[in-house]
């Protein structure tokens, strides 16, 4: 059956959605809403994401276990899903972290002598 | 992809809704803060969030087994489509479900009886101890070949090299008594080996040991001593005792003895095809035992790894040994018996057990498997309408863009459901045939009442409705599931055109139907024709419905002088005589077609000499004054035996018209003439002749007889006690046979004389003379069935096709009509295609019967298996019955209305 793309489902953004939701849950649990709002803000809105778009990246990192869920009460009193960072979480944030500076580094080296 | 994942996936779909709707309402929250009226907070909300449907997919798509989904889905469209149209789906499963059940029926029948009969421990090493003796003429007719005699057993169990356990056994009844009333049972007396062969363990207490086997004191006339010890069958220990395991060590009296209880063998414990109550031990008295004695089967268990071969040398090595070890008296060369040319010729006892039950059960399975196939072609017939009736659906479908392998799926997937329902029916038809196939089962098919659906059974009805539904689906799958799309979508509902090619499939699957039915029609009238030879066949008796039969056995340990035994036998005759309504009585040791185990002697006729001084062995009865003349045979020449010839211990004999031929040409020639059992034994006399008497069966040949008294002097030892017939069936004429009150009157005769002797098969000469003719009947009415089954299903067949030509081609009628054309030259239109089908069923039919009933040679009796009336009459009715079948259709062809249909267009 074809499979049709969602805008964030190219595997480089969807990697980088990860890091980012993983690296939002490293402050404390969080619900979705915050979660979409934090990185929005985090970026200065520069990354204007589809908020919807957030939630199957949370359903793929709870099933790998990099974070786990639990129901919770929100500020405003309404009953909300939280996420929180797992141990395994932690440790892919630190790995992604590295492989993504090293890749910023290795683009960068590249456009800057064009710049010049 | 987890399982759990996709069995959870509603329950993710419910609790991300659940977040998003939660993320929705703080948006929309935040926005009205911001200041915006709610309706717009909230669509900007919706904005933010994006496509929700979208993202639920998104996640329900990574949760998904996609092959499992689309097959839900399949069934689920399934399901609809056979609910929309109730009528095909009903007579579709219907179909299936008779088919599918009348075939686990039989299989299981087949599981039971043929793949796996012997519930012992590896039954692959069990054989039975066969032996030929082409030189004992007359036991080379016997199907059991030669028996042992207790010589051989001790030669051959103690010196073989290929046997783990080996023993005799011998099938008999016995006397019980002091329990309720007296009562004769069926028992099996082992030797040592027999048990330890079979390997079965006790259900309580133990088998019977080598210590059983001691005999404690010697028996007049017998090789086997005096034995103390029993074991109890399970049925008859559960009917007498209830079960109770205290019964271990008690004592029951056997045959007027004490035995003690020592052991109770498990439920469904058989020794070869017998079922015993009582189990005793032969208990051989080494010293009486001669060379002679053949009387006993043979059974043991091979070494593993050796070959039947192998045991047959080992065994051949031996009867040598067995010669010159024992004696028949002195004088006399063991050496002799090297005249018989006896060969052991071991089976193994799979073989035995099954005996020729395979024969008859593979016709009945075979039989039901066509029929099937023609069920199934007419539920493919079906089908291929109905598929018709939906190309439209599926060429929408393809054009949607639904791929090749997606629509067969979808159809296999229907059709595999449709098998599955149908099976699932198919399982309660099964049930309910197998209840019928044991209430007119012959008895010869060994544990017939045992058979019941077990896994096996449940396993191979699954396969069978699966691979039904893959089967029926596979014709229309790859007739319209085809790229034809356009041309499917342009004609759909136009009735003008239809294209040749599915007529085509149509026709085949009918003339298929007609040659299918004309086999089993064959078949049938075969089995007709036998069982209408057979009841022309003269059994030597008359009136069997009149004669009631009993069997009364008086044991030495009751009455031990022989003289006073036929005194006791003759009041018994006399009493039952003076039941009202009883004409005559008579006695015998067996009554004809019995199946009681035949006694044997080797005759020689004055005059006659025979090479090696060794004669043919021939049948013999003890017959009472008044049995012959009791049972209705014929008296050819000659008087029968009186009274005063039975107790005078006149030297007097009768025989069969058969052998009367053999030996003096002609039965008036017979009397008077002499014949004996050795050269040593005294001359015995011919006084009468009797008509051949089927004794065996009425489709086996009659044997030739030798009526001895039923009290006779002991031929090898003249001036010592005479012998009598001490187990001997009882005949009665009466027209009250059978009746409840003869039957207790005929019981209170017996009592009054002595009330401790048992009354065994109690049955009337109708009642043994058809379970005789038990097999014949059974295939008949399989065949019967199965035949009349495939008439119906081919007429449909034919009626369905003409009908729906007719209505295909209702147009072109309709011009015809309008042009002037006859009624009557339409209706032949129609009727010369239906007639077509039929002839070329017909024609495939008659040479598919004429290679197929050769298979049918072992239940058919005095007709060929390609007898003429039957080849010709049943496809005259066969042509005659699709002549009506096409006509029907066809009528209404010719009353079509031109207007009406011409418009209809």
């Amino acid at each position: 059956m074809p499979r049709r793309e969602s805008p964030l489902q190219s595997e480089m953004l969807q990697g980088t959605l990860d890091m980012l939701v993983l690296r939002t849950l490293v402050l404390g649990p969080a619900h979705g809403h915050t979660i979409a709002h934090a990185i929005e803000r985090g970026s200065e809105d520069v990354l204007q994401i589809e908020h919807g778009s957030l939630y199957p990246a949370l359903h793929r990192l709870e099933d790998r276990g990099w974070i786990a869920s639990f129901w919770g009460t929100s500020e405003n009193n309404r009953k909300a899903k939280y996420y929180r960072l797992t141990p395994a979480g932690r440790k892919q944030l630190s790995v992604q972290t590295t492989r993504w500076e090293q890749v910023v580094r290795a683009i960068g080296r590249i456009l800057k002598p064009a710049t010049e | 992809m987890s399982l759990r994942r996709f069995l959870r996936r509603a329950q993710w779909d419910r609790e991300r809704s659940e977040e998003m709707e939660f993320y929705l309402r703080i948006e929309t929250d935040e926005n009205v803060g911001r200041g915006l009226p709610y309706d717009e907070a909230r669509a900007k909300a919706l904005r933010k969030l994006g496509n929700r449907t979208l993202i639920r997919e998104e996640i329900y798509r990574m949760n998904t087994i996609t092959l499992l989904d689309a097959l839900a889905g399949d069934m689920r469209y399934g399901l609809r489509i056979l609910a929309r149209s109730p009528m095909f789906t009903a007579a579709a499963l219907l179909t299936l479900a008779i088919g599918i059940g009348a075939n686990a029926a039989v299989f299981s029948v087949v599981n039971s009886v043929l793949l796996r009969p012997l519930r012992y421990p590896k039954a692959e090493q069990l054989v039975v101890l066969h032996q030929d003796a082409p030189g004992a003429a007359g036991l080379a007719n016997a199907a059991d070949g030669l028996a042992l005699s207790p010589s051989m057993y001790f030669t051959y169990a103690e010196q073989n090299r290929t046997f783990q356990a080996l023993g005799v056994w011998i099938p008999g009844t016995a006397n019980v008594t002091g329990l309720a009333e007296p009562e004769q049972v069926r028992t099996v007396s082992v030797s040592d080996g027999v048990l330890q062969a079979l390997g079965v363990p006790p259900a309580a207490g133990r088998w019977l040991l080598p210590a059983d086997q001691i005999p404690q004191a010697s028996e007049p006339n017998s090789f086997s001593g005096r034995s103390s010890t029993v074991m109890l069958g399970y049925g008859y220990w559960r009917r007498h005792f209830g079960g109770d395991r205290s019964v271990i060590g008690r004592n029951l009296t056997v045959n007027s003895r004490p035995r003690q209880i020592v052991g109770v063998m498990p439920r469904g414990f058989r020794i070869v095809k017998i079922e015993p109550d009582l189990i005793l031990p032969l208990a051989f008295d080494r010293g009486r035992v001669i060379l002679a004695g053949f009387g006993f089967h043979g059974i043991g268990r091979l070494k593993p790894g050796v070959t039947i071969a192998q045991a047959n040398a080992d065994l051949a090595r031996l009867l040598p040994v067995w010669m010159d070890t024992w004696s028949n008296g002195p004088n006399l060369n063991g050496r002799w018996y090297e005249n018989w040319r006896i060969r052991p010729t071991i089976r193994p006892l799979k073989q035995q057990v099954v005996g020729n039950a395979g024969s008859v059960l593979w016709i009945v399975m075979g039989t039901i498997a066509l029929v099937m196939l023609m069920a199934y072609a007419n539920v493919t017939n079906l089908l291929l309408v109905r598929a018709e009736a939906r190309q439209r659906e599926l060429a929408l479908r393809a054009a949607l863009g639904a791929g090749l392998a997606r629509i067969v799926r979808s159809l296999l997937v229907e059709s595999v459901m449709l098998g599955l329902m149908g099976g699932a029916l198919g399982v309660v038809v099964a049930y309910a045939g197998l209840r019928l196939l044991v209430a007119i089962g012959p008895a010869n098919l060994p544990r017939l009442n045992e058979i019941s659906v077990d896994l096996r059974t449940f396993g191979f009805t699954l396969m069978l409705s699966v691979l039904s539904g893959l089967f029926l689906g596979l014709a229309p799958a790859f007739r319209y599931a085809g790229p034809r799309i356009s041309a499917a979508l342009r004609s759909a509902g136009r009735t003008a055109s239809v294209s040749r090619e599915r007529h085509r499939a149509r026709n085949v699957l009918v003339v298929a139907q007609v040659a299918i039915a004309l086999v089993l029609l064959v078949s049938a009238g075969l089995m007709i024709r036998t069982a209408r030879v057979l009841r022309t066949v003269e059994p030597g008796f008359t009136g069997a419905e009149h004669l009631q039969t009993v069997r009364i056995s008086i044991p030495s340990s009751l009455i031990p002088e022989p003289q006073l035994v036929i005194r006791t036998q003759h009041d018994l005759a006399d009493k039952l005589k003076s039941i009202p309504g009883v004409t005559s009585v008579g006695f015998a040791s067996e009554a004809p077609m019995e199946a009681e185990p035949p006694n044997w002697d080797n005759i020689f006729p004055e005059g006659k000499t025979y090479p090696g001084d060794v004669a043919p062995l021939r049948r013999f009865e003890n017959v009472s004054p008044g049995f012959l003349h009791t049972m209705g045979a014929r008296l050819t020449a000659g008087r029968e035996f009186i009274w005063t010839d039975i107790y005078g211990l006149r030297p007097m004999v009768m025989v069969s018209e058969n052998l009367a031929r053999e030996f003096w040409g002609a039965p008036s020639a017979a009397v008077g003439k002499r014949l004996r059992q050795a050269s040593i034994t005294p001359w015995q006399e011919v006084i009468g002749v009797v008509q051949d008497v089927r004794q065996n069966g009425i489709q086996e040949k009659a044997p030739e007889i030798v009526y001895w008294p039923v009290l006779m002097r002991n031929q090898f030892a003249p001036n010592g006690p005479p012998i009598a017939a001490r187990a001997v069936t009882f005949v009665i004429r009466s027209e009250r046979a059978g009746t409840g009150g003869f039957l207790n009157q005929v019981r209170q005769a017996v009592w009054s004389r002595n009330a401790s002797l048992p009354l065994a098969s109690v049955r009337t000469m109708r009642e043994i003379y058809d379970e005789s003719l038990a097999t014949t009947s059974f295939t008949l009415v399989m065949l019967g069935i199965a035949g009349g089954m495939a008439m119906m299903l081919g007429l449909i067949g034919i009626y369905g096709v003409i009908s729906y030509v007719v209505s295909q081609r209702t147009r072109e009628i309709g011009i015809r009509v309008a042009l002037g054309a006859e009624p009557g030259a339409l209706r032949w239109l129609f009727v010369r295609y239906g007639l077509a089908l039929a002839g070329a069923g017909t024609a495939t039919g008659l040479a598919a019967a004429a290679g197929l009933t050769r298979l049918m040679k072992s239940v058919l009796f005095g007709i060929s298996p390609v007898d003429p009336l039957t080849y010709m009459t049943v496809p005259v009715v066969l042509i005659a019955a699709t002549v009506l079948a096409s006509y029907l259709p066809a009528r209404r062809a010719a009353a079509v209305d031109p207007v009406e249909t011409l418009r209809a267009e």
